[in-house]
């Protein structure tokens, strides 16, 4: 059960997608963003699918295995596509019962389930196709700048990189602490709410005092290897700002240039 | 420089609130030669780990000193340079491992150390190389055996180029192929980098082939010898519960039947002929 659960999956590649520099593809996702919610109209949204489309393509990332992340938040997308449907005021489609569907309410919902499709789908292609150490690279070499107003940068980029590090070995954990409480007779399973979160405590319990354990013998370990700090540490694999990403970065900034032009437009 | 580390005079005890500190050594002296391959022995609590985490400025002694390749550990500015020399290894390998891929983890110390990229590669290799774990370096680390972790733990000690690396019961999680390979790699890196190995363990039989064994009992050393001469004494081993190899055992008992053999053949093959010899006199 435990082992389904996968937090920024990787699906090693060696497309140009995956090549590009993960500053490049965190800035893309931005300026995607930003483009997906200043759409005005049909030609803004159908220009995002394209540039997304043409980025999954280019990834070579199944669409099965995209429709995968996109399920687990299903209920989401239909209660929010519900909701602007019913509750859009315009021209009267459809009427039974206290509820009333709209034109403006169905183009709403279908353009809101777009979007949030749209939005998770190219959130994904980045953790899809950038190794979470290379991720958290990125990230602290973007932040960079706010070191000189003493943010903790490099210590919040550490401290990503080693919650990565150590989720498979929790989850086992877990897994382990869960099967000794069963050979006991704790039952996770029957029960209602209340019940069945109180059965998760002998499992927290153990658990955070495992972890507590693991962090003091890993801050040990970590200083026994000359760890002190992010001042004058070299990279064994430094990032590299490439020709490709300079395209990329050019293809995000028109893309967002593009959908706010035919916003003005109302398209 | 002939000793990698000199504990003079040194003592340490926990401090608890509202309750008496508790002395685990007092008064220790012990030094241990460059390229040595020591094992120091013990149950359980009988200090062995506290005094190794004492030989790279981990912990400090609260009375006397600690020389590591003559820097005081009291030092803070030698810290850096003392943990440079001295690397250590612990008992369980997914705790110290920091990075979700092989290589990256190698490159720890010496990213942590500002050495140069080119360099970094060159040393990673040549230490994941040295543990056989070479084609391993793009895997994560939680998919890899115990023996497989714990040898990729060694192997960032390694790319340190440590002078020195202490493994404080580094085959207490594994299981016995594991162990093996492990134990395999420990032996190697005396005989092939030339560093003084400190091994900390209460497995005897890991013990048989170093240079110099000392048995720790309730925080003082009882025994420092050779292996064979250590294992030699074994009701001095039994009265503070560790069991001597099953070599030993054996010859042991036959001699408490009345034969008399030399206690000191340690390896199967000594053992076998040892009993050959005094059935069979020529």
């Amino acid at each position: 059960m435990l082992k389904d659960i996968t937090i920024g999956q990787y699906f090693p590649g060696d497309t140009p997608i995956h090549r590009m520099d993960p500053r490049t593809k965190i800035l893309n996702v931005i300026f995607y963003i930003i483009a997906l919610f200043s759409c005005g109209g049909i030609v803004g949204y159908v220009l995002v699918l394209a540039y997304l489309i043409a980025a999954v393509r280019i990834s070579r990332i199944k669409l099965k295995t995209i429709l995968k992340g996109v399920k687990p938040l299903i209920i989401i997308i239909i209660f929010t596509a519900l909701l602007n449907m019913f509750y859009t005021p315009g021209n009267e489609l459809v009427h039974f019962w206290r509820l009333t569907i709209t034109d403006a309410g169905l183009k709403n919902a279908v353009l809101m389930v777009a979007r949030i499709i749209m939005l998770i789908t190219g959130t994904f292609l980045l953790t899809y196709t950038t190794s979470p150490i290379t991720l958290t690279d990125g990230l602290e070499l973007l932040l960079n700048p706010l070191k000189k107003l003493h943010a903790p940068v490099h210590e919040l980029a550490m401290m990503m990189s080693i919650a990565l590090r150590f989720i498979p070995t929790l989850i086992e954990e877990t897994d382990k602490i869960m099967s000794a409480q069963k050979a006991r007779g704790a039952d996770f399973e029957t029960g209602n709410l209340i019940q069945k979160a109180k059965a998760l405590i002998p499992i927290l319990v153990p658990l955070f005092v495992s972890a507590f354990r693991r962090a003091d013998e890993l801050a040990t370990a970590m200083e026994c290897r000359c760890y002190t700090g992010g001042e004058g540490r070299t990279r064994l694999n430094p990032l590299h700002w490439q020709r490709l990403d300079t395209i990329g970065l050019i293809c995000g900034i028109v893309l967002l240039t593009g959908v706010i032009v035919l916003r003005q437009f109302g398209l | 420089m002939d000793h990698a580390i000199e504990v003079k005079d040194a003592s340490f005890s926990y401090e608890q609130t509202e309750a008496e500190p508790v002395k685990v050594f007092e008064h220790l002296d012990l030094s241990i030669e460059q390229g040595h391959f020591v094992v120091i022995l013990g149950h359980n609590g009988c200090g062995k780990s506290t005094l190794a985490k004492h030989f790279n400025a981990i912990l400090l002694p609260s009375g006397g000193t600690l020389y590591v390749y003559g820097m005081d550990t009291k030092n803070d500015r030698d810290l850096i340079p003392i943990r440079r020399s001295v690397g250590m290894v612990f008992q369980n390998p997914d705790n110290q491992i920091v990075s979700n891929v092989v290589e990256e983890d190698v490159a720890f110390a010496l990213e942590n150390l500002g050495i140069p990229t080119e360099e970094i590669r060159e040393r990673v290799d040549a230490a994941l190389n040295a543990v056989g774990m070479l084609e391993f370096r793009r895997h994560a680390p939680h998919r890899l055996s115990g023996g497989q972790k714990q040898r990729v733990a060694i192997a960032g000690v390694l790319a340190m180029r440590p002078q020195c690396i202490v493994l404080d019961e580094p085959t207490a999680m594994l299981d016995p192929v594991g162990r093996k390979e492990v134990i395999e790699i420990i032996r190697e890196l005396g005989e092939k980098f030339g560093v003084t190995v400190v091994l900390i363990t209460h497995h005897m039989r890991e013990a048989v082939n170093a240079d110099r064994v000392i048995v720790m009992n309730g925080g003082e050393i009882i025994a420092d010898d050779t292996p064979k001469r250590v294992f030699s004494q074994v009701e001095l081993l039994r009265s503070v519960g560790l069991a001597v190899p099953e070599t030993t055992e054996l010859l042991y008992a036959l001699n408490q039947e009345g034969w008399d053999l030399p206690l000191d053949a340690l390896s199967v093959e000594d053992c076998a002929q040892a009993i050959y010899s005094a059935v069979c006199p020529a």
